[in-house]
């Protein structure tokens, strides 16, 4: 059974055979696109004109996410930003502390147990000129009630008194960084970092499962893939129990799943040898739409948090040393097996000098196991230099660097974190470009939306949320930022010999286009419309989610 | 919570190699009917006897006489806060940091739990590599870190280096851990009494009294002639007794309220004295 898709214009990423008018598919393959007479070839036909007026690219490709953004649409939503939930409803920014309170308002009218926690999600202070959230304001939707709201960088956590009372905390005398203290002595509401978030989060309804991805989560996850256009994406860091990877098996396995989901395996919590023996188990669970058995080592914290390892001379606001978060030798061990076991890693590292360590350890281990195509990818990598952009190129490493992260906190690096001279050379595109690594960007989706096209466009513009353009050398160009999305971060997870771009042998996987992001001004790449995907060959309209 | 229902928890830090493992293993085997719950990050290098395991699931193993271990993974808080609701409650919680984990900032995230008090932070070193570490491209802020956070440091593996190297070592750790007793160790032996409260059980029988445990500690029984400023005799103790590791016990201050002193190396803690309460500070100190 072949079909044979017309369209306005079909972008391949092929470089052989860059532009066509149709692509022919059989059995959720390609067989080849060009004119509709070349594909005629192929034998009898159904030709499939609901893409006629639709621009078709090749699915696109989210290397960093996490499959949360579905889950954590369960709460209020109150970001600064317009955003679009998995049922296509998009919820208007809360543009000022009294928009969140009365967006706040509106969710607690609507749940009737007077104990019932309201959650809320992606607060962001940094708009509102810094001004923080207090508990007195929270109080005003509820006394009665524990309020939360995590942070969009989801290191901080501002809840209202009910809340401090049920976890012990509204008392005077608390002396701990991260709990700021108000005028009165008590806490103001505030909680930063995941420990001291922790035992009041249980009580604001962000429990323990909440970074975990359940089934209805994963549902809803894929919906918003399938709104941004994404027909593979990853879920970068999960425990990966038998119980989730078996609800997750038969979950993406449906025929109505429309995405292809690559889970890595967090090194948290066990030794390195029990990492490598589970993530060589997963992999051969793998199916087409599940792919299993990659690692996830996270190495620092973040560069907002003040957590992230970087070298001198250190933070701009003369802040400590971040943390790390896995020793050397751990991280050379895992590096090492998974060199001889042919495991492949991404690491987290933020800073600078996470960074110049996962360089060491991976100089020492191909030394030892020489690999040729490893394909170990640094993911954030945000502050890297150059000099390190050409070592990775040596080492054979692939980046991802976090376009969005520059839109959303690039400000904040400026002013506060890094300062002027590093903030411009973070997520540094064309540098990773020009010395040869294989780069792909991404959202880190629930932190900042999911949605590679904006992705793009914020590795072509480089502006911040004030409208300032930063690292003007950084920029790059309409069709690096597209290969990016696409074939780039293919490469780095390994699987662009199946998807990336449209030809003859790959997954039909395709994003579908209301315009052409060719013939559009670069600045309004953001804004091009996503009417679905078409995914193994099956064809999703986002309207009919 | 009052004060003294709340669980104490030791904290074991320093780099990997140190002997943190040994360390709590050699807790448990003279746990003494002490029920010890001991939260470590992973399973893996956890020696412990299987003749001591009565049961294991994911988390957590079930010891004999009624200790358990846990593994908190990427959450310790919320760990600790099951800990809490476990039933019998352990006497005492030894918390196994990772080796890049700065115990310091564990005890500013448990001091926000009801349900726990900080009994002391304990940092071990190999006196053999300690200082190298301290010079590490990477790791030397943290390694300093974390001696900067102990009130106990274990210079262990003692007995392999020479005397000179251990004076050595022994002033410049008495530099880098200004809060800290230092305890010279080998193979992480120390008594549980140095590492984990247990005044309740010291054999102090009456003023000035000095009790030898087999060289390795001391117990005196302070006891103040009349009122005192409770600080101000808390730093007398830590100035004046040679070899301070620990000292609890309550004295009238001059108000006339009674308050109870706790002091772990160099650190001391005043806290209003349960009723009841005698006046009396026992203190525990080596050598001597």
């Amino acid at each position: 059974m072949t079909t044979i898709f017309s369209a306005r214009k079909i972008i391949t990423m092929n470089p052989s055979n860059p532009e066509a008018t149709h692509v022919a598919v059989r059995d959720g393959r390609i067989l080849g696109a060009g004119s509709l007479q070349e594909l005629e070839g192929w034998g009898q036909y159904t030709l499939d004109e609901t893409f006629k007026d639709k621009v078709i690219m090749p699915g696109l490709v989210e290397g960093h996410s996490h499959a949360m953004e579905g889950t954590l649409w369960k709460y209020t939503y109150v970001g600064f930003f317009d955003r679009m939930d998995p049922h296509g409803k998009v919820w208007d920014g809360a543009g000022d502390i009294e928009a969140v309170i009365t967006r706040l308002e509106e969710a607690n009218g609507k749940i009737d147990d007077p104990d019932a926690p309201l959650p809320a999600w992606s607060l962001d202070p940094i708009y509102f000129n810094n001004e923080r959230v207090s508990r007195e304001q929270l109080d005003r939707v509820s006394t009665t009630r524990p309020i939360g709201i995590m942070h969009a960088s989801g290191h901080i956590l501002n809840v209202n008194s009910k809340a401090l009372e049920l976890a012990g905390l509204l008392k005077s005398g608390i002396n701990n960084p991260g709990v700021p203290l108000g005028k009165d002595g008590l806490p103001t509401g505030e909680l930063k970092g995941p420990d001291v978030m922790t035992p009041v989060g249980i009580h604001v309804g962000f429990d323990r499962d909440m970074l975990a991805c359940d089934e209805e989560g994963l549902i809803d996850f894929a919906k918003l893939c399938v709104r941004s256009g994404v027909t593979t994406a990853t879920d970068l860091a999960a425990r990966l129990p038998e119980e989730a990877v078996n609800m997750m098996l038969e979950v993406t396995a449906r025929k109505t799943f429309p995405a292809r989901i690559v889970p890595l395996r967090y090194h948290h919590g066990v030794t390195p040898d029990e990492l490598i023996k589970h993530a060589t188990s997963l992999k051969k669970q793998s199916t087409d739409r599940l792919r299993l058995g990659k690692i996830k080592v996270v190495v620092d914290g973040s560069i907002q948090g003040f957590s992230a390892r970087i070298r001198w001379p250190g933070y701009y606001n003369g802040a400590p040393n971040g943390l790390w978060y896995i020793s050397p030798e751990h991280l050379r061990h895992i590096i090492n097996a998974s060199l001889e076991k042919d495991l492949h890693i991404h690491t987290h590292t933020n800073g600078d000098e996470a960074t110049e360590l996962v360089l060491d350890c991976m100089e020492e281990g191909l030394l030892k196991h020489p690999s040729r195509d490893h394909r170990f990818t640094l993911q954030h990598c945000q502050l890297a230099d150059s000099a390190q952009f050409r070592r990775m190129a040596k080492l054979g490493m692939c980046i991802n660097l976090f376009a969005n992260h520059h839109f959303y906190w690039g400000d904040e690096h400026y002013n506060l974190t890094v300062g002027p001279e590093r903030a411009k050379r973070m997520n540094a595109c064309a540098t990773a470009i020009e010395s040869g690594v294989p780069m792909a960007i991404h959202s880190d989706a629930p932190i900042t939306p999911l949605g590679p096209l904006f992705t793009a466009w914020c590795a072509i513009n480089r502006l911040t949320a004030s409208g300032r353009t930063q690292g003007e050398e950084e920029k790059i160009d309409i069709d690096e930022a597209l290969y990016a999305i696409t074939l780039g971060a293919a490469y780095t997870l390994k699987l662009d010999g199946e998807i990336g771009s449209i030809e003859s042998g790959k997954r039909a996987d395709f994003a579908i286009l209301e315009s052409d992001p060719e013939d559009t001004d670069p600045t309004k790449l953001k804004d091009i419309k996503v009417w679905g995907t078409v995914q193994d060959g099956r064809i999703f309209s986002a309207a009919d989610l | 919570m009052p004060e003294q229902n709340k669980m104490p928890v030791t904290i074991i830090g320093g780099y990997l190699g140190s002997g943190k493992t040994t360390l709590v293993n050699h807790l448990l085997r003279n746990a003494d009917g002490k029920r010890l719950a001991i939260m470590v990050n992973e399973f893996g290098e956890l020696p412990i006897d299987a003749d001591l395991i009565e049961a294991q699931d994911d988390d957590i193993i079930s010891l004999s006489g009624g200790c358990v271990c846990c593994s908190y993974g990427n959450d310790l808080i919320m760990a600790m806060m099951d800990m809490a609701k476990m039933d019998p409650r352990p006497d005492h919680i030894v918390l196994e940091a990772s080796g890049v984990a700065l115990p310091g900032a564990i005890a500013n995230s448990l001091s926000l739990l009801n349900d726990y008090s900080l009994d002391g932070i304990v940092v071990l070193t190999d006196v053999e590599t300690i200082r190298e570490r301290a010079g590490d491209k990477y790791m030397s802020d943290t390694v300093l870190r974390q001696l900067e956070d102990a009130d106990i440091v274990l210079m262990n593996k003692a007995d392999l280096v020479s005397d000179n190297i251990s004076g050595d070592v022994s002033s410049w750790l008495a530099e880098k851990s200004p809060g800290a007793q230092i305890i010279k160790t080998e193979r992480s032996v120390v008594h549980p009494t140095l590492m984990l409260q247990d005044f309740e059980r010291q054999p102090v029988s009456g003023l000035g009294m000095k009790h030898h445990d087999a060289g390795q500690f001391n117990t005196e029984l302070v006891v103040p002639d009349g009122p005192v400023d409770a600080c101000q005799m808390a730093n007398d103790l830590i100035e004046n007794t040679p070899g301070l590791v620990r000292a609890k016990g309550f004295v009238k201050s001059i108000n006339g309220t009674m308050q109870t002193i706790q002091i772990v190396g160099k650190r001391a803690e005043i806290t209003p004295a349960p009723e009841g309460a005698e006046v009396g500070v026992i203190t525990i100190s080596v050598g001597g």
